[in-house]
């Protein structure tokens, strides 16, 4: 399907709409509107449109992903290894604001794990633990498809652009210069 | 702030339960993490960020579970068993686990029965004695 390398400036898979809080090597939080215009949602479940919990874990691996390799400078491949532990308490409906909250645990050479809670207003939605692998540092020589990295130098790290060009607009804002 | 073993036992039983998502009946101590308790290679660095928050200690890389770099270096390994020099090499960097049912026969496919939860016990006695 997807076999070519000819993917430069291809437009990933994003889904999360943009960065609200980025604390290098700490934290980020991402937002992600569901709308009934995703056509998922259309067949999941006909007359009763909920998003799949397996995409609320993916919207925590773009927002934990992106936290972990920011945190080296994006120097390392980062790939989503295991989903430690996922709740859910309530349903992501149409029109509901998801806010997607990552906090990094661990982070040494081979791999991170972060802590995720999405939030929809008040209401807790789900618990995500998620553990990284930096794929250069554990399985020398194998080679992994491009897709299967949480960035690749394009399309990701515009949404982190984006959010930096928004100027002050929280108090954790922070220069990229991670450790 | 000296721990009995009954109490690391606990902590550890604990510790794999969360990584592993298995029963608490599961985790015997003679329970292998792969065979038993189906770890993959990922739970070990999983476990091992946990046993260090959990006992707040570190734990160098390789330290508790060191097969991995020692099977790409053929002085080591032989015909899909462990050479006699691989043998001392992985013993000496395993003073935590027991050997004895290994010994007879080094093959690479029992490594992972070498990997059992007494032997992290051991491990993390060793560690917090130290400490």
């Amino acid at each position: 399907m997807k076999g070519g390398r000819e993917s430069t400036g291809r437009m990933r898979w994003i889904w999360i709409d943009r960065f609200e809080e980025f604390e290098s090597g700490r934290r980020a939080v991402a937002i992600k509107n569901v709308s009934l215009t995703e056509e998922y949602l259309h067949d999941h479940f006909p007359g009763y449109p909920v998003m799949p919990p397996a995409l609320l874990i993916e919207a925590m691996a773009q927002t934990g992903g992106i936290l972990v390799g920011e945190a080296r400078n994006f120097r390392e491949k980062v790939i989503l290894a295991k989903i430690t532990q996922a709740v859910f308490y309530q349903e992501a409906r149409p029109g509901d604001q998801l806010r997607l909250e990552a906090v990094l645990e661990n982070l040494t050479d081979e791999a991170a794990t972060i802590h995720g809670t999405i939030r929809c207003g008040a209401q807790h939605v789900a618990d995500i633990k998620l553990m990284f692998s930096h794929i250069d540092k554990n399985r020398s020589g194998v080679e992994f498809p491009e897709e299967n990295f949480v960035f690749d130098n394009g399309s990701f790290l515009s949404l982190l652009r984006a959010y930096r060009l928004g100027g002050d607009r929280t108090a954790g804002r922070s220069e990229a210069r991670g450790g | 702030m000296a721990m009995s073993r009954a109490q690391i036992c606990e902590k550890v039983r604990g510790t794999l339960v969360d990584a592993l998502g298995v029963d608490e009946e599961e985790v015997t101590e003679d329970a292998t993490l792969m065979g038993d308790l189906g770890a993959e290679s990922i739970d070990f660095l999983d476990i091992v960020f946990r046993l260090e928050k959990a006992f707040g200690i570190k734990i160098p890389r390789e330290e508790l579970f060191p097969a991995e770099n020692l099977l790409n270096n053929a002085d080591y390994v032989n015909n899909g068993k462990l050479t006699a020099q691989g043998l001392a090499r992985l013993k000496s960097q395993m003073p935590h686990v027991d050997f004895a049912d290994f010994e007879q026969d080094p093959d690479l496919n029992k490594i992972p029965d070498l990997f059992r939860v007494k032997s992290i016990v051991k491990y993390i006695e060793g560690k917090v004695s130290a400490a």
